[in-house]
């Protein structure tokens, strides 16, 4: 089974059923396996901070929500996980991916990747790093948790974890 | 007329639905007018009250209607193509449109200038997209509610504001009862 596999069933086995995206190279093929699935609604965001509010009222509605971001996203959402998900204490896994570490061929990358995890420290949000496939292992502990303490919960892919870039 | 004389004369059409209330002013004045624990009030994150709204449509299937501002419109204008594209024809955007940050002390938006948000969320594909003027808010409010499809309210009023209190609820209290408010 593919990894974009084993993180969706993961989801779903958790009654994750409103997925909000925002595309990443390293995110495609999960983003493809939500949007594939049946027992998800797949609605892709334009900005992480509209996503976040999607994921708010959706999880108003009583559906449990996700989002799917880059890690450049945490400079675009301070205010809303603050004053928002934080706030009203609502539960948000945000499946990251976290450009900017080792093989990454893109220099600009590693600026924001070096404020990361500071950033999500300084906010208290709890912050899991996968670097090894075998990381992922983790994924349905980490989701129960996440709608356990209702909080966002942040979970860091990075390119190992991914398989590398390819030919990049 | 004013935002705060709109939201007076519409709180008998609000009261029976799922409003999601813009921050600042907006949500002070629908406190204070008619607090109810169907009104989900934004205490911060201005440009999200459309974005909430939607999810909270998509979710489950009473009616929501998210009361915004042209502003707030405008800060989060990806939020208009989302929701072109993600139809809920439970779901109503009023833009309360008085061309101006009422909240921070009526500087101009460019809604108030060349930029039109009827044309903008026709462009984004919205399509059933209503401008009104004020007084006749009520009317078009109740015919959107009516019409069981998606619609986009676009209100032209007049710029000002009401001296009142902040809300000092608590955020978790809000939600609490929200949500307690959708499920029953």
């Amino acid at each position: 089974m593919s990894i974009s596999s084993k993180i969706v069933d993961d989801f779903v086995a958790n009654g994750i059923e409103f997925v909000t995206t925002v595309p990443c190279k390293q995110l495609a093929g999960v983003i493809e396996e939500v949007e594939a699935r049946d027992e998800i609604y797949h609605i892709p965001s334009n900005k992480e901070d509209e996503g976040m509010g999607l994921c708010a009222g959706a999880f108003m509605g009583g559906k449990r929500p996700a989002i799917i971001m880059q890690n450049t996203a945490i400079g675009v959402t301070i205010n809303t996980l603050a004053t928002l998900t934080q706030y009203y204490r609502m539960p948000l896994p945000m499946l990251i991916s976290y450009r900017g570490e080792l093989r990454e061929p893109v220099a600009c990358q590693v600026e924001m990747a070096v404020h990361t995890k500071a950033l999500l420290n300084q906010l208290n949000i709890p912050t899991y790093h996968f670097h090894r496939e075998s990381d992922a292992d983790e994924l349905d502990a980490i989701l129960k948790y996440t709608f356990m303490c209702n909080k966002p919960v942040a979970i860091l892919t990075d390119a190992s974890f991914w398989g590398g870039y390819g030919d990049q | 007329m004013i935002r705060s004389e709109i939201l007076r004369e519409i709180a008998p059409i609000l009261r029976d639905q799922l409003v999601v209330c813009n921050i600042g002013l907006p949500s002070q004045e629908l406190h204070m007018i008619d607090d109810q624990p169907t009104n989900f009030y934004m205490l911060g994150t201005m440009g999200l009250s459309s974005s909430i709204g939607l999810g909270l449509a998509l979710s489950q299937p009473k009616t929501v209607i998210s009361i915004d501002g042209d502003g707030s419109v405008l800060t989060n204008l990806g939020t208009l193509p989302t929701i072109a594209n993600n139809v809920a024809d439970n779901y109503i955007l009023l833009i309360i449109d008085n061309g101006s940050y009422g909240s921070t002390g009526d500087q101009p938006t460019y809604a108030g200038k060349k930029t039109s948000l009827t044309a903008v969320a026709k462009a984004c594909g919205c399509e059933n997209v209503v401008e009104c003027q004020d007084v006749d808010t009520g009317k078009v409010l109740q015919a959107a509610i009516d019409s069981k499809q998606m619609t986009v309210i676009v209100c032209k009023c007049d710029s000002g504001n009401i001296k009142l209190p902040v809300i000092t609820k608590d955020p978790v209290v809000i939600r609490d009862r929200f949500m307690t408010a959708v499920a029953s």
